[in-house]
């Protein structure tokens, strides 16, 4: 590798990288995100090597392994260039099939192809399939063209201009100005203005000065960060260099989750190649401006998200909050001025820098500008991380990328914002998803988990699941959250096992004011809110629950029976099978029945039955 | 020295710029309760007990009174529904903690506070409320850290590290002191003393015979100070 030591340097590789790259060569582009790993892709990605290897193909047929694709509820998948044919669920042992066929022939295999579940109709191209059509990959736009550990595919795609043109055509001030002027807001969480955040960093007193990138992502449920550095760290990368010469600041931190492997891998080896390009490190292109980036393995905790129990952890001590009357801006990691940003709201930058904040700020709402990663995840029928621009409604989330909830059962609430998120029922479907508006639903942006839940789904359980996890997770500091959070999951425990008691509800409410205004820092501050926001919209099943001693949705045990309706049971025996405590019998093809005192309530015949025979009540 | 105005409870006030509030409080006559505010030690803001509602600008909120710097113009209110709200709650949340402590339940009929029937109180002697003096006194007074934390959550646990015999602890007791609910016990006899499961020998004073100190804690002085051991081998009352 060259060493990189002017502007010209950028635009004379890209040119040289460019002209060496036919767009027409034929290229299967595979998704290894750790998604798409899990599928056992790595299997077929070592089989489409020794295959294109057998028949001397390697020169002609480029395999490129790229980061997530989004659709991880099809995986394995791979796009095979020019064309985009995208085939998808692909089996582990179909390589030899699909370079033989598609590669050589030009024939489309049938069996790899997606089918719109709505219209029975088989997609070819990634460009039709509805679940990417109405999106807006912006930030995810790349990661099907590149491969995460090269450099040289990031910069053929347009990677560092944003960088050159930020150091060589614009002052620190101007770029602080024009991400204000973007509207960019945080995306971990809390939504402020990145450009404030700069501009506040900027202006304080204290050296040295440090960047953060928070790629500590702990929602349950929530992988859009993981997704990015693992996809495509060098764009996180290349934002921060710009915000720490914009802010003025020559030492980054990434603080990531020790427990996102890949992600780790990434970006180590990006800024391994940045720094061997010098486009890190001591007088970045001949700039004068140097700026370099370590990297901090988090160990789990979920708190350690929150800024100043990020720094805590950082300095090296235990993951613990302070209160933050002072910003961190002022006084942040060793009392020093601080910014920290969330890894999509870093990966927002270059774009912003490329086409300017008036572009940027055309997408988006008037209060929230730009595109939001959401990870889609819960009952629904098309899992993965998809991106939209800001003020897309729930439902177009929901049902036309999503593709609605599986066995066309009826949609109840989606969960947004995490764990400390707010349930948002289906009369307000039609909202968009903005930082405002969400909200003042009772919910949150948050980082950008989106859980779907169905008539399935009790909402008493969800948020007392919500809460085990925050107390689990609260750091024990300040007495609302720790003691709080456990008696209000307590309470919550107790409805759902038939223990409720007139009143519970009210002091549910009341217990979540207190911590709400008494909590140290936004973990607990916002914990709350799974129970507000039920509360505020499934009042009834609490009531059915504390009153009727029954369940609505059917899930919690304790206030459940199973019966089977002898109407509909053919006598199959399928739920005999299943059963592991020997709770169903039955003569064959005559109806069945369960056995209430010995059943557990486990649901296994109920998910086995395929006559819709078994009715819990 | 910057100094601003501004009022708590409708009265006015002047104070440093900075200061904290619950000193400028205190030094006004304004009585805030606390159960993790030390005057000899920083402040964690762990219990919230000492909630304050501060008007600044068109923004309310409850703040922690022991780190919140006063600024001008701002509205400070110590008494209203939200701020009481929070501290009976903070009150009968560690009151379920820790039923046995009898300065929680002095302060709650102080306050007119009942525990919450609705809590089942932990089945346990532990009066440990977690507010933290011990270890920072051990780590910001007497300097040697030789407690922290374990855990987190609801399991957090002050002690020694793996709860082994500390080799930094020199006995001196400092954290029983200070701590607010009598929870960490010293024991021992008038040559030994046991504290956080290690035995520390005790000096005996070279004038009048009394066993006055541990000795670590004396060599830590001596080292910490410069003033040789022979001269701190005299209790107080002798010198």
């Amino acid at each position: 590798m060259r060493k990189l030591k002017t502007f010209d340097g950028v635009e004379k590789l890209r040119g040289e990288l460019q002209k060496g790259r036919d767009p027409n060569k034929p290229c299967m582009t595979v998704c290894v995100g750790t998604g798409c790993l899990a599928y056992g892709t790595q299997k077929l990605v070592d089989s489409l090597k020794v295959e294109l290897e057998k028949r001397k193909l390697q020169d002609k047929i480029d395999l490129r392994l790229s980061g997530c694709h989004g659709f991880c509820e099809r995986g394995p998948m791979m796009v095979i260039y020019p064309q985009k044919i995208f085939y998808q669920r692909i089996g582990l042992n179909d390589a030899a099939e699909i370079i033989d066929k598609t590669l050589l022939k030009g024939e489309i295999i049938d069996r790899l192809l997606y089918v719109d579940p709505m219209t029975k109709e088989k997609i070819v191209y990634e460009h039709d399939c509805p679940f990417y059509k109405k999106q807006m990959r912006l930030v995810f736009g790349m990661n099907g063209q590149i491969s995460p550990t090269s450099i040289d595919d990031y910069i053929a795609v347009g990677g560092y201009a944003a960088l050159v043109k930020a150091l060589q055509k614009m002052k620190p001030d101007a770029i602080v100005q024009e991400v204000i002027k973007a509207n960019l807001r945080g995306r971990g969480g809390g939504g402020f203005p990145t450009g404030w955040k700069w501009d506040e960093t900027r202006k304080a007193t204290g050296d040295p000065k440090y960047v953060i990138c928070n790629a500590d992502e702990g929602d349950p449920g929530a992988y859009m960060d993981r997704s990015l550095l693992e996809g495509n760290p060098h764009l996180v990368l290349e934002g921060m260099i710009i915000g720490a010469y914009a802010i003025g600041s020559s030492n980054g931190y990434i603080y990531v989750r020790n427990e996102y492997p890949l992600a780790v891998q990434n970006i180590t080896a990006a800024i391994q190649a940045a720094r061997e390009y010098g486009l890190l490190g001591e007088n970045i292109l001949g700039s004068g401006f140097s700026f370099d980036v370590k990297i901090n393995r988090g160990g789990g905790a979920f708190v350690c998200g929150e800024s100043s129990a990020l720094f805590a952890s950082l300095e090296g001590r235990a993951g613990e909050p302070r209160v933050k009357y002072i910003h961190a801006t002022h006084k942040g990691l060793w009392d020093k001025p601080t910014n920290l940003n969330n890894v999509e709201t870093w990966a927002n930058v270059p774009f912003i820098i490329n086409r300017g904040a008036d572009w940027y700020a055309g997408i988006g709402t008037a209060g929230s500008k730009g595109t939001k990663i959401f990870s889609l995840v819960g009952k629904i029928n098309n899992t993965g991380l998809v991106e939209v621009p800001m003020g897309m409604k729930l439902r177009e989330i929901v049902y036309d990328i999503g593709g609605g909830i599986p066995n066309g059962r009826k949609f109840k609430a989606v969960q947004t914002g995490g764990p400390s998120g707010g349930c948002i029922p289906e009369k307000y479907l039609d909202s968009p998803v903005d930082f405002d508006e969400l909200t003042k639903l009772g919910s949150m942006m948050g980082s950008g988990g989106m859980i779907v839940m169905d008539d399935r789904n009790c909402m008493v359980d969800v948020p007392r699941y919500f809460l085990s996890f925050l107390e689990i997770e609260s750091c024990g500091k300040c007495t609302p959250c720790r003691e709080g959070v456990r008696r209000m999951k307590e309470i919550l425990t107790d409805i759902c096992e038939g223990r409720g008691q007139e009143g519970d509800v009210e002091l549910l409410d009341s217990l979540a004011k207190a911590i709400v205004d008494g909590a140290l820092c936004a973990l607990g501050n916002s914990a709350p809110n799974p129970v507000i926001s039920t509360i505020r919209y499934f009042r009834d099943e609490y009531d059915a629950h504390i009153r009727q001693k029954k369940c609505p949705a059917g899930v919690c045990k304790k206030l459940i029976k199973y019966r089977i309706d002898a109407k509909k049971c053919t006598g199959c025996g399928l739920c005999v099978k299943v059963c592991a405590v020997g709770a169903t019998s039955g003569e064959r093809k005559k109806p069945h029945a369960i056995d209430i005192a010995k059943c557990t309530r486990c649901g296994a015949c109920m998910e086995s039955c395929k006559f819709e025979a078994i009715i819990v009540e | 020295m910057d100094m601003v105005k501004f009022t708590i409870d409708g009265k006015e006030v002047e104070a440093e710029k900075g200061a904290y509030l619950l000193d400028v409080a205190r030094e006004n006559g304004v009585r805030i309760p606390t159960l993790c505010w030390h005057e000899s030690i920083e402040s964690p803001g762990a219990c919230r007990m000492c909630v304050v509602e501060v008007k600044q600008g068109k923004r309310t909120r409850v703040v922690t009174s022991c780190l919140y710097p006063v600024s001008e113009g701002i509205e400070v209110k110590t008494q209203t529904d939200r701020v009481k709200h929070v501290r009976k709650v903070v009150l009968q949340l560690q009151m379920a903690r820790c039923p046995e402590s009898k300065e929680l339940k002095d302060m709650a009929d102080e306050m007119g506070v009942k525990p919450e029937p609705r809590f089942t109180p932990d089945a346990t002697d532990n009066t440990c409320i977690l507010c933290r003096m011990c270890v920072r006194t051990c780590e910001q007074v007497v300097g040697v850290s030789a407690i922290g934390f374990s855990y987190r959550g609801t399991e957090k646990v002050v002690g020694t590290p793996f709860k082994e015999q500390s080799k930094v602890c020199i006995g001196c007791g400092a954290c029983a002191f200070v701590c607010p609910t009598h929870h960490i016990k010293m024991t021992g006899t008038p040559e030994e003393r046991e504290i956080w499961g290690r035995n520390f020998k005790m000096m005996k004073c070279k004038t009048c015979g009394n066993y006055f100190a541990p000795i670590e804690q004396l060599e830590w002085i001596s080292k910490k100070t410069g003033v040789p051991m022979d001269k701190l081998s005299v209790c107080q009352a002798c010198k």
